[in-house]
C-alpha cells in the first residue's frame, strides 16, 4: 500500500527531466572546493586534516562524474585511506597544545591572499578562454570496464588504434608502471629509515623539549621567530 | 556562462574546480606554519592537477571526436596518486625527524642551514 503510494508520488515529479549529472557536478564541486577554502582558512591541524578528508572524497565523486571509476576508486583507497591516515597520524605524534594551532601574521596572510587570487584569475582565465572546452560532453559512451587501463599498464592498448585509418594503437605504460613500482618500494624502505624511532638524545634536544614543555603557549607563540637559544635563556636552563 | 545551464558539463567546469583546489592547495603552502599544514597544501595542488588530468581524458565530458588525452589522462593520474603517496610518507618522516630534534613543526624555526 504505501508502496503504491510512494511510486505515485515518484511518477507525480519531474524526475527525468532533472539533469543529474549536472547536478551532482555542482553538488560535488561546491563540497571539493568549500572544504579545500576551509584548509586554507582553519588554523587548527586537526580540523584542517578532516576538511581535507572532505575535499579529496568529493573530488572522487568528481572522477567518477567524469567516468573515471578506477581513479575514483584509488582516489578513495590511496589518498583518503592511506595518505590522510598518514597525516593523521602526523598529527597526532607532534601534537602539543601550542602547535594545534600556530597563528600565521595577518600581513602573510594578506599578501598570500592577493597572490592567490591573482593566480585564480590567471588559471580561470585560460580555462574558459579556449572554446573547444566550454562544448558540453555528450554524457553518451560505451559502458565503461577498468579493461582498458589494466591492459595499457601491463603494456598492451586496446584503445585510440584506428586500423582503418593506419593508426597504430599508442604505446603501453609497463615500463612507468615498474619503475613506479620500484620507487615505491625504495621511498617506503627510505621513510621507515627516516623515521625509526632512535633514542639518540642529544642534551640539547632534552633541553629544548623540557624548555617547551614548561613554557606557556602564548609565549612560545610569540618567540617562534627567534632562535631556540633564546628561548632556554629566557627560561633559565 | 558557468553555470550549467545547458544540461551537460563541460571542461571547463571541471578546470575551474581544479584551479579552486590548485589556488587553495598554494595559498596553504604559503601561508601555513604548521610543517603538516604545508604538506596539505602540497595534497591539493595534486589533487588539483589530477582533476585536469581526468577532465581532459574524459570521453564523458569531449564534445565530439576523441577526448584530448584519451587514457593517458587516467593514467598520468594513476602515477600522481601513487607518487603523491611516496612522497607523504618520505615528507612525514623527515617532518618527524625535524619534530625529534627541534621539538616543534614551525616551519620557520627551521633555519639551521642561515648562514
Amino acid at each position: 500500500m504505501t508502496e503504491c503510494l510512494f511510486s505515485g508520488m515518484l511518477a507525480q515529479l519531474p524526475l527525468a527531466a532533472v539533469d543529474w549529472h549536472g547536478l551532482f557536478f555542482l553538488l560535488f564541486a561546491a563540497i571539493a572546493c568549500g572544504a579545500a577554502v576551509m584548509v586554507v582558512l582553519t588554523d587548527n591541524v586537526v580540523r584542517m586534516a578532516l576538511h581535507l578528508v572532505v575535499s579529496l572524497v568529493a573530488t572522487a565523486g568528481l572522477f567518477f562524474l567524469a567516468g573515471a571509476e578506477f581513479v575514483g576508486a584509488m582516489q578513495l583507497m590511496i589518498y583518503v585511506g592511506g595518505t590522510l591516515v598518514l597525516l593523521v597520524f602526523g598529527v597526532m605524534l607532534t601534537a602539543q597544545t601550542q602547535l594545534i594551532a600556530l597563528k600565521t601574521p595577518t600581513g602573510d596572510k594578506v599578501l598570500a591572499g592577493i597572490l592567490g587570487a591573482a593566480l585564480f584569475a590567471v588559471l580561470v582565465q585560460s580555462a574558459v578562454s579556449i572554446e573547444a572546452w566550454r562544448r558540453p560532453g555528450l554524457a553518451e559512451v560505451a559502458a565503461p570496464t577498468a579493461t582498458p587501463l589494466g591492459m595499457a599498464l601491463v603494456g598492451v592498448r586496446v584503445d585510440g588504434g584506428d586500423p582503418e585509418a593506419g593508426r597504430r594503437p599508442p604505446s603501453g605504460y609497463l615500463l612507468p608502471f615498474e619503475i613506479v613500482s620500484v620507487h615505491l618500494l625504495v621511498v617506503l624502505v627510505g621513510a621507515a629509515y627516516l623515521a625509526r624511532a632512535k633514542r639518540r638524545r642529544t642534551p640539547r634536544t632534552v633541553e629544548l623539549f623540557a624548555s617547551v614543555e614548561s613554557s606557556t603557549p602564548s609565549r612560545v607563540d610569540a618567540g617562534a621567530g627567534e632562535p631556540a637559544s633564546s628561548v632556554l635563556v629566557e627560561t633559565g636552563r | 556562462m558557468m553555470l550549467i545551464a545547458a544540461g551537460t558539463v563541460s571542461v571547463a567546469h571541471y578546470l575551474v574546480v581544479g584551479a579552486i583546489l590548485f589556488t587553495a592547495g598554494i595559498v596553504c603552502m604559503a601561508v601555513k606554519r604548521n610543517a603538516i599544514g604545508v604538506l596539505m597544501g602540497i595534497e591539493l595542488v595534486l589533487n588539483g592537477a589530477n582533476l585536469n588530468f581526468v577532465a581532459f581524458g574524459s570521453s564523458y565530458l569531449a564534445g565530439e571526436g576523441r577526448p584530448p588525452l584519451g587514457l593517458d589522462g587516467e593514467v598520468m593520474a594513476l602515477f600522481v596518486i601513487l607518487l603523491a603517496a611516496a612522497e607523504a610518507a618520505v615528507a612525514l618522516a623527515i617532518t618527524l625527524n625535524f619534530y625529534n630534534n627541534h621539538a616543534t613543526v614551525d616551519v620557520d624555526r627551521a633555519d639551521d642551514l642561515r648562514g
